[in-house]
Parts: structure tokens; sequence; C-alpha cells
């Protein structure tokens, strides 16, 4: 089958993928325990590799990597949030995880030009969906500090959830059937690891964010710069 | 064109299937079900589709040059590596002989997997306390008496247990 491929969800996929496996690379060598260290190194892994695909399909995966510009970046602006402390790295992760989960099981199930990389990923997904979800039980029915912790995680990316459901071009998603999938997929975490689902600031709680435009939070760029320094001062370098 | 699967297509099949995995060098390609076909192109000319176990498996690389320096070293002059992505790899894929070499390794293979859904979620505190399927067996002392201790291990594809009855810690071929 040949389908043309719709470059602009082909990047925002893609690098939604490529800027939280750099995040999450960021854990190593400073994750709490070892096997978080190889759990989040192996999920950044797996998000690195589905970058590479969906990235291709939209051009030359090194040159979109870490030749663009910010504002040329498509991805949510959740994803490009710093790591904070680990109950902010899994509350980006369970927002995150719980969307990607969702919407590729729904690409899988069709037959556009992103269902073979949905329907491969999905499989993947279901395991980074379920290592924030038992983080979150963990941690936030867990000592009064980290329980603690957890929920302002949770509050403070509250705002950025919002853009996960607005349409993108060429994908042929319900966003708001999709928001409710998450809401209900979320907020029953959220019970079960006795947290309370955000409010979120009554300016626009769900309109923030527009990472899909090119616009991005500050910490992106500092990000960026470390990202893409390597390949910018040695162009064509190889090992 | 060449279509449908001639002699020599077999015979060159058998060839890139006998290539170990980088990673688990007791298996063979073949054996973990990541080759799917080799199209004879020309007299000295293949194709061959390989497809990752996980999307971002970084032994692809490594696999697609063994395939061919295997390939260039029985007589094929170009040999191309296509990634496939289509159908997704299962470790259904893995045969009952990589299951057995896997175990002999000191790896717990994975159990078939019922459906292709995801995983079923386990939302205890801590680690894993009832699993619904059958249990995963220690590969040192053949116990089910296991526990997870983390999803994820040494490779994207596995995760840590440890044998509550001999006490040693083990990778298991997580199901995918």
């Amino acid at each position: 089958m040949t389908t043309t491929v719709p470059t602009t969800a082909a990047l925002a996929l893609g690098d939604d993928a490529l800027v939280l496996s750099h995040r999450l690379g960021e854990w190593a060598g400073r994750a709490p325990v070892l096997e978080e260290e190889v759990a989040l190194a192996n999920i950044a892994l797996d998000l690195l590799g589905q970058a590479r695909v969906l990235l291709s399909l939209a051009g030359d995966e090194d040159e979109l990597a870490y030749l663009r510009e910010e504002r040329a970046f498509r991805n949510l602006q959740l994803v490009e949030q710093p790591n904070g402390d680990f109950a902010h790295t899994i509350a980006r992760q369970l927002f995150f995880s719980t969307y990607q989960h969702l919407l590729y099981a729904r690409l899988a199930a069709g037959d556009g030009p992103f269902a073979p990389l949905a329907a491969k990923a999905v499989k993947e997904v279901a395991y980074h969906r379920d290592h924030a979800e038992q983080w979150t039980v963990r941690l936030g029915d867990g000592t009064e500090v980290s329980h603690e912790r957890m929920q302002r995680a949770c509050a403070a990316l509250w705002r950025y959830t919002g853009e996960m459901f607005q349409p993108v071009e060429g994908l042929d998603v319900e966003g708001e059937k999709l928001r409710a999938d998450w809401l209900e997929s979320v907020g029953d975490v959220l019970r079960r690891a006795t947290l309370t689902l955000p409010e979120g600031p009554q300016s626009g709680a769900w309109t923030a964010g527009a990472g899909r435009q090119g616009l991005h939070t500050e910490p992106f760029g500092r990000m960026l710069a470390e990202m893409q320094h390597l390949h910018r001062s040695h162009p064509g370098a190889t090992w | 064109m060449v279509t449908g699967t001639t002699t020599l297509e077999a015979e060159l099949l058998r060839v890139a299937g006998s290539v170990p995995d980088p990673e688990l060098p007791v298996l063979t390609l073949q054996e973990l079900g990541v080759l799917r076909a080799v199209h004879l192109r020309d007299a000295d000319a293949v194709e061959v589709e390989l497809t990752p176990t996980y999307t971002g498996c970084p032994a692809l690389e490594a696999m697609s040059v063994d395939i061919e320096r295997a390939l260039h070293e029985h007589g094929i002059r170009d040999v191309t590596v296509r990634t496939v992505l289509t159908p997704a790899w299962s470790t259904d894929d893995i045969t009952p002989e990589g299951r057995r070499k896997l175990r002999e390794f000191g790896i717990a293979p994975p159990r078939v997997r019922r459906d292709s859904g995801p995983v079923a979620l386990e939302l205890g505190p801590t680690r894993t306390l009832t699993e619904e399927t059958e249990p995963v067996r220690c590969p040192h002392c053949g116990s089910a008496d296991t526990e997870l201790l983390s999803r994820f291990s040494s490779t994207a594809c596995k995760a840590l247990r440890r044998c509550l009855a001999c006490r040693e810690p083990f990778d298991h071929f997580k199901e995918l």
C-alpha cells in the first residue's frame, strides 16, 4: 500500500518520541536506584527507535533531529519539560505514555501510513504505561513525602496535558474521545494512588501549550543546545 | 523480479538464518524469528527482509552487517537488507528450539501470549504479587516461585527476575 505520509503528523509524533527520549536519557547516571536507571534508559531507547522511524517518514532523520531550530520542532510542550524530581518524571511518563498508548492503538487499528509503526510501538508503550502507573500508585500511596511530591508533580504538569487532544493535520483521531479515554484512565490510576485529579489554573487549563505550532517553553532551548551541539560542532563526523 | 521461493532462495534464507544474534549469540536469527524473507533480484543480488524485535533495537545494524557478510561468503555479490515492520515481531515468533536454547543459556524464555493486546496491568504497590498467566520458571533450578525485580533489564527485550527457591537473579525474555 502506498499512502502519502502527512509530514506534519510524522514530525509531531517523531518529535514527541525524540524529545522525551532525550529527557529520559538525562537520568542516566543519576536515577534513584539501578533498576530505574535501566528502566528509564530502556524506555528512552524504545522512544528513540520510534523517533527514527517517524522522522525518516518526514525526511532525513539526522538533519531533522540535529539541524532544526527550536521553532521547527512540533513536539508537545509536555515532553520537553525538565525531569524535575523523580515524581515529575513519573507524572510526565504517566500523562504521555497513556496518551501515546491510546493514540497508537487507534493508529494501529487503521490502515494509514502510521499503522505499521503504531502496531509495533503500541506493544512497547504498553510497558512504559505500566511502568508509569505502577510508580504513580507506589509514590502516591507511599509515604507522606512521596504522596505530596507526586501530587505536586501532577499539578505542575497538568497545564500541558490539554495540548495532546488538539487536532494534528494528517492524524485521523477523534480528539475529544481520546481525551475522555485518557481522563478515565489517568483518573483511575490517580484514584488508586490516593491522589486527586488536578483542576488546573482557571485561565485556560486545557488550552495552554502550543508545541505543535512550534512554540516551546524556555527549558527546551537549553535541551536542544545540549542535544545538537556535538553534531553541529563536528558536521559530518563519523566514529 | 523473481516471484515465489526458489530453491536458491530457500538455501540463502538458511545461510542468513544461521547467523547468530549479536546480543544473544546462542540464538540464530532464524530461531529468533526476525528474518522474514530472502528475495533473489539477480543471479548474484539478493534482498533480505529483516524485522526488529523492538523498534529501537540497536542490534539491528549489527545483524544487517553479519547477514551481508554471510551471504557475501556464500558468493552473493550484492546484498540489500531491508527493515520491515509489518507484521510486527512478537516473542511468539521465537521457535521452540530457540526457547530451549534461551533456557539453557540462563534466560527464561517468553511465555506464549494469549492475545496481542496490551500487557496486563498489575498495580501492586511494590513487586508483582500475582501472575495471571503461567509462571515464569527459573532457568537455573526450574522453580515456578520467582518474582519480578524490574520490567526492564540488560536489554529492552528482557525483564529482571529473582528465583525465590535458589535465590539466583535471572533475565526473562519478556512477552511482546
